[in-house]
């Protein structure tokens, strides 16, 4: 794996001078995961959402590689078929079958968790030699925080309201990176965009992996948590450390603790400084806290009676 | 000169064949009926080796559209089949892939839309996709169907056109009824068609493009969308001549607009799809007694053929419009409300009349045609008003 002094030379692919927000979780993700590629070229195919609105403003492209973006469920489906075309190419003879080319789709939770799971299944299932990377800040942002099915339990969204009602999203997350995983893909993992190590090592296997492999990749948005735009980093910091986002990968079957967490924190300590939780803090939100707590618990132990040695 | 050979197939089984003489880089497709023995026929051409393409066995239309796009937009030969259903499942894509001028090629075998659920012909699909941006063919039996396919490709990878290409042939009844056609050697076809010369792809990795770039907010939106119009009516010369270069190596006639009987004819019928046949077999026993009557087979739907079927259609009395598919709430069918516009500007206007017929592949008598002819003869003759809708043949009806 490449170290530090390495990744500082390779080239960022993603410019600046893009219009995501100060903050934003999802170009630190993007960019760490294009390092990941090494020097092999790479295409580029990203769902709707803000990543790609920020980056794509015709005439103007932020991205030094090539790039697609098609529409919104289908960037899985998209990247597979521009996969297809250099096998098709190639045996035609028209491109160059040793030609290292990588290919790379961008979504966020709303464009995986819910519009595009089914592409991004098929796309696994089919066995293309593609990264899909889903960069995960937990609600459609680009519409404005509306809940999707990676919002966290009992955190505010504009379609999750908090009132006397209900306190926030009614329901739990969905646990992607298991269900990726249960596709018998040979690379899946979970990563965070406050371990940067990690995430490129993540990366570099997931591009080296012959195959479909599924990035799953945590980044806080600023404006939808309600946190300040320098506090991206140490909030997906707490997350890990509290074990709300577990990092880990599953390589051909095999599970693995990939950033060990001794002295795991209350979940407390990562819902306090947000916003969208200033809610559960207020008198009578006890038990939701203490559930949410529970939650952590018991996907925490789950997994780690996966992990190999466990 | 190309060398042919007649074949007994089904439409579908011929399209299957021409899609393997046009070597596509790429298909991907799912199944639904009747389009189903296209992609069968041509997993098998992969299963032997017989064409180089990476078939992309896609979950859903939708992603067999998306793959599409993306292997296109990578600088691929792409093709694909569908129907009913699953051209409704792509309709997000279909606007996507002409927007973005990426000359795909797909075969529709038109079918009725759910609900009620019904798997049989009408033209319901492809109307749903009108206005998707998509140059439209219609085959009236599987020998158009290989046709239509062949010179496709070279519409839709024309420079100054750009766009995919829909070939449609009706489902069950074309699709899937065996047929006599005649097919050309895999040479000549390779030489017809040509080696696709993709601008600006993807795979161009020394030449980093961006496909799909957001034009909102004051962008270019509206440019883009002129430039679409500008490609189909391009689109109009180009079918042209394609068809008049294809008839010289096949020997068939080619026209978007054919007509029967219209040198002399006081009434017509205007028709698309397997239809033109029963009506022309009608037309040609109305004649031997005496009767002035002709008919206009619709061939190509998109660029719309206006000037063409004005042409066709002076000098006549009353027209009648045979529509397989619906417009609720319009003043009649899609095809009727194509033909009236193209009538506006005619110096001598006759009636125009609709009827709405075999939608869900509902029986398409040659009694029912009769009688059309009939009611256009006594609108001709002044002796009957003419109706703006009729359901022709429907139960029931009033």
């Amino acid at each position: 794996m490449a170290n530090l002094r390495e990744l500082t030379h390779r080239e960022d692919r993603l410019a600046g001078g893009h219009r995501l927000c100060a903050g934003c979780g999802a170009s630190i993700a993007v960019r760490q995961v294009l390092l990941g590629a090494g020097e092999d070229p790479v295409v580029v195919g990203c769902a709707t959402g803000c990543l790609e609105v920020s980056t794509t403003m015709y005439p103007y492209s932020s991205w030094k590689t090539p790039f697609i973006h098609n529409a919104f469920e289908n960037a899985a489906a998209t990247i597979s078929g521009v996969e297809s075309a250099f096998k098709g190419l190639a045996r035609a003879g028209k491109i160059d079958p040793d030609k290292k080319v990588r290919f790379v789709a961008f979504g966020g939770d709303g464009g995986t968790y819910d519009i595009g799971l089914q592409a991004l299944s098929g796309a696994m299932e089919r066995g293309h030699d593609m990264v899909y990377v889903c960069y995960d800040n937990g609600a459609y942002m680009n519409t404005g925080i509306q809940r999707s099915s990676a919002t966290p339990k009992g955190a505010w969204a504009t379609t999750a309201e908090v009132g006397a009602a209900q306190a926030g999203k009614q329901q739990r997350r969905k646990d992607l990176t298991q269900i990726m995983a249960a596709h018998g893909i040979p690379y899946a993992a979970q990563a965070s965009i406050s371990h940067w190590k990690d995430l490129t090592s993540k990366a570099e296997k997931a591009f080296a992996t012959p195959g479909p492999a599924f990035l799953n990749v945590f980044a806080p948005c600023p404006r939808g948590w309600r946190i300040p735009s320098n506090q991206t980093v140490e909030i997906a910091k707490m997350a890990v450390q509290t074990g709300f986002w577990p990092l880990y990968e599953v390589e051909d079957g095999v599970w693995r603790q990939t950033v060990k967490v001794v002295n795991r924190k209350p979940v407390e300590e990562f819902l306090k400084p947000q916003g969208r939780f200033k809610h559960l803090f207020a008198p009578g939100n006890e038990e939701l806290l203490a559930e949410i707590q529970s939650d952590v618990d018991s996907t925490w132990d789950q997994l780690q009676a996966r992990f190999a040695g466990a | 000169m190309p060398t042919h050979k007649t074949l007994a197939a089904t439409g579908n089984q011929v399209v299957a064949e021409a899609m393997r003489q046009c070597a596509p880089d790429v298909m991907a497709a799912y199944p639904i009926t009747p389009q189903t023995t296209i992609v069968e026929e041509f997993a098998a051409f992969v299963a032997k080796g017989r064409v180089h393409t990476e078939y992309v066995t896609v979950e859903s239309e939708h992603s067999a559209m998306s793959a599409c796009i993306g292997a296109s937009a990578a600088g691929a030969r792409v093709m694909t089949a569908t129907s009913s259903q699953g051209l409704a499942l792509m309709w997000e894509e279909l606007h996507i892939a002409a927007g973005m001028r990426l000359p795909i090629v797909m075969a529709n075998a038109n079918r009725a839309l759910s609900a009620p659920i019904n798997i049989h012909c009408d033209h319901s699909d492809i109307m749903g996709a009108r206005d998707t941006g998509w140059v439209t063919y219609f085959a009236e039996n599987a020998q158009e169907a290989y046709d239509n396919t062949l010179m496709a490709v070279r519409v839709a990878e024309h420079p100054e056109v750009m766009l995919p290409v829909m070939t449609t042939l009706d489902g069950f009844i074309t699709t899937h009824s065996i047929d006599r056609a005649s097919v050309m050697d895999d040479e000549s076809v390779k030489a017809f068609v040509g080696e696709y010369q993709p601008r600006n792809p993807l795979l161009d990795m020394e030449h980093a493009v961006m496909h799909g770039s957001f034009a909102g907010l004051g962008g270019p939106y509206f440019e883009f969308k002129k430039q679409q119009r500008i490609a189909m009516e391009n689109a109009r010369t180009v079918i042209k001549d394609v068809g008049a270069e294809y008839s010289i190596l096949s020997g068939r006639p080619f026209d978007v607009v054919e007509g029967w009987g219209m040198e002399d004819a006081d009434v017509a019928i205007v028709v698309m799809g397997s239809t033109a046949g029963n009506v022309r077999h009608v037309a040609r026993g109305l004649r031997e007694q005496g009767a002035k009557v002709g008919t206009v087979k619709i061939r190509v739907w998109r660029p719309f053929p206006y000037a063409e079927l004005a042409r066709a259609l002076k000098g006549v009395k009353a027209v009648a419009v045979l529509d397989r598919a619906e417009s609720f709430g319009a003043e009649g069918g899609p095809l009727f409300c194509e033909v009236r516009s193209a009538l506006y500007d005619a110096v001598d206007r006759m009636p125009v009349v609709d009827y709405i017929y075999g939608l869900g592949g509902s029986d398409v008598k040659l009694e029912l045609i009769e009688r059309v002819y009939g009611d256009l003869a006594d609108i001709a003759a002044g002796s009957a008003a003419p109706a703006t809708l009729t359901y022709l043949g429907a139960r029931e009806e009033a």
